[in-house]
């Protein structure tokens, strides 16, 4: 448990920080979660309203971005308080590019036709419920200030490219073989692709609560 | 025990402080401190009130001889030389290990006789061209030559407070220091003229060695390279100034840094 700070406005400061933070995770899982739903049920309703919903998680950044520049300006902040506002900068541009790569596929879902015949389309869900689980956890190990558990995620990241790769391979074929169906293969093979960057930006998230905790960079602490 | 870092650069140490302890009448004020200070570089001692951080620092020119119920244990050497012992010219500790204190104290005399005083006591200077010279020559590096060069008879009192500490500085060395002491010398000034005393540290930086004492953290981040942090007589841990403000690997340190300080 850490101690509070003497002048209390700080501690409030750093808390609506972590909170905003933990928002935009939240927003940003959401937006995946129903991206990827709206892609396999062919919802465009919920496609359209994700799409519209990512403006929150700009909306947040920015907000993010005003409190950690005051906070810097203002307090001066040093030692874990300072990696904490720098963490929480860098964490906010990445989880509002997850949410992009989540409107992303939510764009996507008009353009697929005859869904039922890809097969990929199977093997996408359970990529995107990793790559979600992803997110979840390194939010979680944001909330808890936890280097364990952020390690644990970028450790899941190989299996989020070895689906990757899996899932390419597939639509290649399916291309070879379906020539009629290649624009919405190239679809999928997109919404693969924004998947895999998100597992790749959750990865990024968790070397800076990482940092955040400990001071050090994963990488480092492996040599 | 006190936790120390790793130092990046072997620095060639210019006092060398072994399981000092001084003592005010019965009480402990320094609880067993060994540090090195380096040359070239500037030490910032941080810590809260009477945390020691001003007592260690008279103790490395020997200031705390002024006061009567002081007591030093330990050693502390300058160029390998035990200061305490009895053969130690105090006088000329001085001049080697000079001191700024918070306010600054000009003597009631002309800015010139406030530089030449040490010089001449001294005997550093052969003739009154010699004496010039080195009156310039101070000033200069303190900073303030081009301010006061007009006006050398004018008294030293007469200057605003960030000319009278940059007079003390140039005071200082006036003896040709190896050390330079700083206790608090920008804590009584305006943001302009501590932005100056702290270019000045900058620049004499890499000709001595210089200790600073000082509340304000970010002035220690600002100007040093190496930072001791001290709390309740113990010097709680010492290292890169970088990485005692980014990343300190004791708790009271962290605390203390990030104002968590009960």
């Amino acid at each position: 448990m850490i101690s509070e700070h003497t002048v209390k406005a700080f501690d409030e400061d750093i808390t609506r920080l972590r909170g905003l933070i933990t928002e935009m995770g939240g927003l940003a899982e959401t937006a995946l979660e129903g991206a990827l739903d709206a892609l396999i049920r062919g919802d465009e309703v919920l496609a359209e309203r994700i799409v519209a919903d990512d403006r929150k998680l700009d909306t947040l950044e920015i907000e993010v971005d005003r409190l950690a520049v005051k906070i810097i300006a203002l307090r001066a902040p040093m030692a874990d308080d300072l990696r904490e506002v720098i963490a929480a900068l860098k964490i906010a541009g990445v989880v509002e590019r997850i949410g992009d790569y989540a409107k992303n596929i939510a764009k996507r879902v008009g353009q697929i036709e005859g869904r039922t015949r890809f097969e990929p389309l199977t093997l996408l869900p359970a990529m995107a419920d990793l790559a979600a689980e992803m997110v979840h956890d390194v939010l979680t190990a944001y909330a808890a200030r936890d280097p364990a558990l952020a390690r644990e995620v970028i450790a899941s990241d190989k299996k989020v490219d070895a689906f990757y790769n899996s899932i390419f391979r597939n639509l290649v074929s399916h291309m070879v073989e379906n020539p009629a169906t290649i624009s919405s293969a190239a679809q999928l093979l997109f919404v693969a692709r924004n998947i895999e960057r998100i597992g790749d930006h959750a990865t990024n998230v968790a070397e800076m609560v990482y940092f955040a905790a400990t001071g050090s960079y994963p990488l480092d602490d492996d040599s | 025990m006190t936790v120390l870092h790793e130092m990046d650069e072997k620095a060639e140490a210019k006092m060398r402080a072994r399981d000092v302890s001084v003592y005010y009448g019965d009480k402990k004020a320094i609880d067993d401190v060994s540090i090195d200070i380096p040359t070239k570089f500037v030490t910032a001692f941080i810590g809260p009130s009477g945390c020691g951080k001003s007592t260690f620092l008279r103790t490395l020119n020997r200031m705390n001889d002024t006061i009567a119920s002081a007591r030093v244990e330990g050693d502390i050497e300058l160029d390998g030389e035990n200061i305490y012992s009895s053969g130690m010219d105090v006088v000329q500790l001085r001049a080697r290990v000079g001191m700024v204190f918070q306010k600054p104290n000009p003597f009631p005399k002309s800015i010139y006789d406030n530089i030449a005083y040490g010089p001449k006591i001294h005997g550093l200077a052969n003739s009154k061209g010699d004496l010039d010279e080195i009156v310039e020559k101070s000033l200069q590096r303190a900073g303030l030559w081009n301010e006061v060069k007009d006006r050398l008879g004018e008294s030293g009192t007469a200057l605003s407070g960030g000319q009278q500490q940059r007079l003390c500085i140039a005071r200082a060395i006036a003896v040709d220091p190896e050390v330079i002491l700083m206790d608090e010398p920008a804590s009584a000034l305006d943001p302009i003229a501590t932005a100056k005393i702290e270019e000045l540290i900058d620049e004499l930086a890499g000709r001595y060695a210089i200790v600073i004492v000082t509340h304000s953290m970010q002035q220690a981040a600002r100007v040093s390279q190496r930072t001791a942090f001290f709390h309740l007589g113990k010097m709680v841990e010492y290292g890169p100034t970088d990485e005692i403000f980014t990343n300190p690997l004791e708790e009271r340190t962290k605390d203390y840094i990030t104002g968590r300080y009960g």
